[in-house]
């Protein structure tokens, strides 16, 4: 029997938006004109040198990139592997969302919207997107599930130091799925005059393309520095946690056409590739849980940014040709990555990345003296309120 | 074009003899499943609706607004799905066409050829599918006109002629012109896009215009028929269910059918 060989490259979709069967553009009719302007209007702005040199020197001067490498000694010693984070959780707002907000934000200056609206999870991606908006001189509303408003409370008010108003989501599980929802709902109403700053690679065509072309600037860093740090090798395996997953396509996306092992790790109570079935929502066809009449069921995770039932079309496609993995870890492994990693490294990563250490302790026994590269999508802080209330006295001792 | 044209369906084709009568068409809107909602159907009937619009209740409706989003949960609470609400339904003579009214991952999970046999055998004649543009709509337009069930498209303010030339091409039934940029709920007044959507859309087919989305009361509905050949009244309609019962629904009904058929002051 022979192997049909894996597809090693990205895949630019056509007018159709499709990777593999995944992705389209299932939106109302009202947002159909709407999506086809963003997809013209990205593509004039991704092939203008001007538009590129401007969100380059953005994120430079501003977000800090390029992020570096930070090699985990004393972890990689504990679990036999050679570990390396790519350290997103340094750019400005403490994660990876600054790359694609801020690339968007420029896009909504470009087609002349002077409102922009987002929804957020953990808030990572609402704050990031406050701060753009600022810059810019954009006016800016932030959705956001009433539950996640509790656990992120902090996220919560940085926002509004920003300026912008945190709209509360509080529909069906008033969490992620429920805040983009409700930022469509503003969508449609507001077209003519509000940019819709999707923080993930999901959503109707053209999102899932044109974020992680913006979030491509994490693989395409991290594969140069790699390579200078391991004498011109790449990495045996490359790890990120996914919850629409934009942050596991940006690093993904820089090691698609080399042997490297490609893993996204999801949360067990949200794993839309592992426990899901294809499905629409949110504009896309993608994995999905769903229960059998297609009523879209609730994510239940530790980590409000991955605390999402569906996935990003992308994802759903590497997983159906096998060019990537989607294993699960339970919130008491990720609970244990936090504290690990704090410990042993003194970085305090987000929960949201937890996952990515949780996994790479579990599966060390099997990758023994291989090399690992990680993608470290946010800092902790926001997380740290929530830690203190699950931890407790054990902190203590 | 003969009004008894076989090419139409059986909804195009009343809604059609309708025009022809000048009668001005009145499609109430009732979430399926909610307490009451068989009755509230009856009583639609009885007192001048030209046909009813069931809404499948799904835990992401983005197209509608508080009190469509309410009622689904509801009706998702007690235990409403897609099967138990086609069940209750093939009970249901009312004498006037049945249209269902779903978000796409309910057709797509059950799958389009075995969603469209159910409808029909639940004895529902049209779709309509909020989340599913025309771009999106070949495979389930394929399986809805094997299995006779008349895909009913829409048409929003924000689509260039060229556009809307397409959008009508493709609709059968009528064409669902959204009234306004926003999603379902009741307005204060009729939005000025109502009646320019009814107007473009009038320009360029023969297909029947209803206008829906945000169509709020009888004055509104009056004002709207003034130029399209009739009125989809969605969330004033489920608050009525909801809050004072299917009687209240009737009244309702009745009200709006007397607005209609006075012709609108000048």
């Amino acid at each position: 029997m022979s192997m049909t060989p894996i597809p090693r490259e990205l895949i630019t979709p056509g007018p159709d938006g499709r990777f593999g069967e995944f992705g389209g553009r299932f939106v109302p009719e009202t947002l159909v004109p709407a999506c086809e302007e963003l997809e013209r209007s990205f593509d004039s702005a991704w092939n203008d040198p001007l538009f590129r040199t401007e969100l380059a020197d953005l994120l430079r001067d501003y977000a800090g990139r390029p992020s570096i490498l930070t090699e985990c000694r004393n972890l990689g010693a504990r679990l036999g592997i050679r570990l390396i984070l790519k350290r997103e959780d340094l750019n400005h707002t403490g994660s990876h969302k600054i790359n694609s907000v801020l690339g968007q934000a420029l896009l909504a200056k470009r087609m002349g919207k002077k409102r922009i609206i987002a929804e957020t999870g953990a808030g990572q991606h609402g704050v990031a997107t406050a701060t753009a908006a600022a810059l810019l001189g954009l006016e800016c509303k932030v959705y956001m599930g009433a539950v996640d408003i509790e656990r992120q409370s902090l996220n919560v008010f940085r926002m509004k130091l920003l300026g912008a108003q945190v709209e509360s989501a509080n529909s069906g599980s008033r969490t992620l799925k429920d805040a983009v929802n409700e930022a469509m709902r503003d969508w449609v109403a507001s077209v003519e005059t509000s940019y819709y700053c999707i923080g993930s690679v999901m959503g109707p065509h053209p999102y899932p393309f044109m974020v992680r072309q913006f979030q491509s600037v994490i693989g395409q860093e991290a594969r140069q520095q790699f390579r200078a740090l391991c004498n011109g090798s790449d990495p045996d395996v490359v790890v990120a946690c996914v919850g629409g997953g934009s942050n596991a396509m940006g690093i993904f996306s820089g090691f698609i056409d080399c042997q490297t092992r490609l893993v996204g790790v999801e949360p067990a109570g949200g794993a839309a590739i592992g426990r899901g079935i294809p499905g629409v929502v949110h504009g896309m066809k993608s994995y999905l849980l769903q229960d059998e009449h297609g009523q879209v069921q609730e994510a239940q995770s530790i980590s409000a940014g991955l605390d999402y039932p569906g996935v990003g079309p992308e994802h759903s496609y590497l997983a159906s040709i096998g060019r990537a993995e989607y294993p699960s870890v339970t919130d008491d492994e990720v609970i244990a990555g936090f504290q690990l990693l704090a410990r042993t490294e003194g970085i305090i990563p987000a929960l949201e990345s937890a996952h990515a250490i949780a996994w790479i302790t579990c599966e060390a026994p099997k990758i023994q003296g291989q090399t690992v590269l990680m993608n470290l999508s946010g800092r902790g802080d926001k997380d740290v309120a929530q830690m203190m209330s699950i931890l407790g006295e054990s902190l203590e001792r | 074009m003969s009004t008894e044209d076989p090419k139409f369906g059986s909804l195009e084709t009343v809604l059609r003899k309708h025009r022809s009568a000048s009668r001005k068409v009145l499609v109430p809107y009732i979430t399926g499943g909610l307490t009451g909602w068989i009755d509230a159907i009856r009583g639609a009937a009885a007192n001048g609706a030209d046909a009813v619009e069931i809404g499948i209740p799904f835990s992401d409706p983005v197209m509608d607004g508080p009190v469509i989003q309410q009622a689904s949960e509801r009706a998702l609470r007690s235990g409403a799905t897609p099967t138990s609400i086609f069940h209750e339904l093939r009970n249901v003579d009312v004498g006037i066409p049945l249209i269902v009214m779903c978000y796409y991952n309910t057709v797509f999970r059950a799958g389009h050829e075995r969603f469209a046999n159910a409808l029909r055998e639940a004895g529902v004649v049209a779709a309509i599918i909020p989340d599913l543009p025309l771009e999106e709509s070949g495979p389930w337009c394929a399986a809805a006109d094997h299995n006779l069930i008349e895909t009913i498209m829409l048409a929003a303010p924000t689509a260039p002629d060229e556009r809307l030339s397409r959008v009508t091409a493709r609709a059968r039934g009528f064409v669902y012109a959204v009234g306004l940029l926003g999603v379902t709920g009741e307005r204060t007044e009729l939005a000025a896009t109502a009646i320019s959507m009814a107007t473009r859309l009038k320009r360029i087919t023969e297909v029947p215009v209803l206008v829906g989305v945000g169509v709020s009361n009888a004055d509104q509905a009056q004002q709207a028929v003034a130029v399209a050949d009739g009125v989809i009244q969605g969330a004033s309609v489920v608050r009525r269910l909801m809050d004072l019962g299917p009687d209240a629904v009737g009244e309702y009904v009745a009200e709006v059918r007397a607005a209609i058929d006075n012709p609108p002051r000048a």
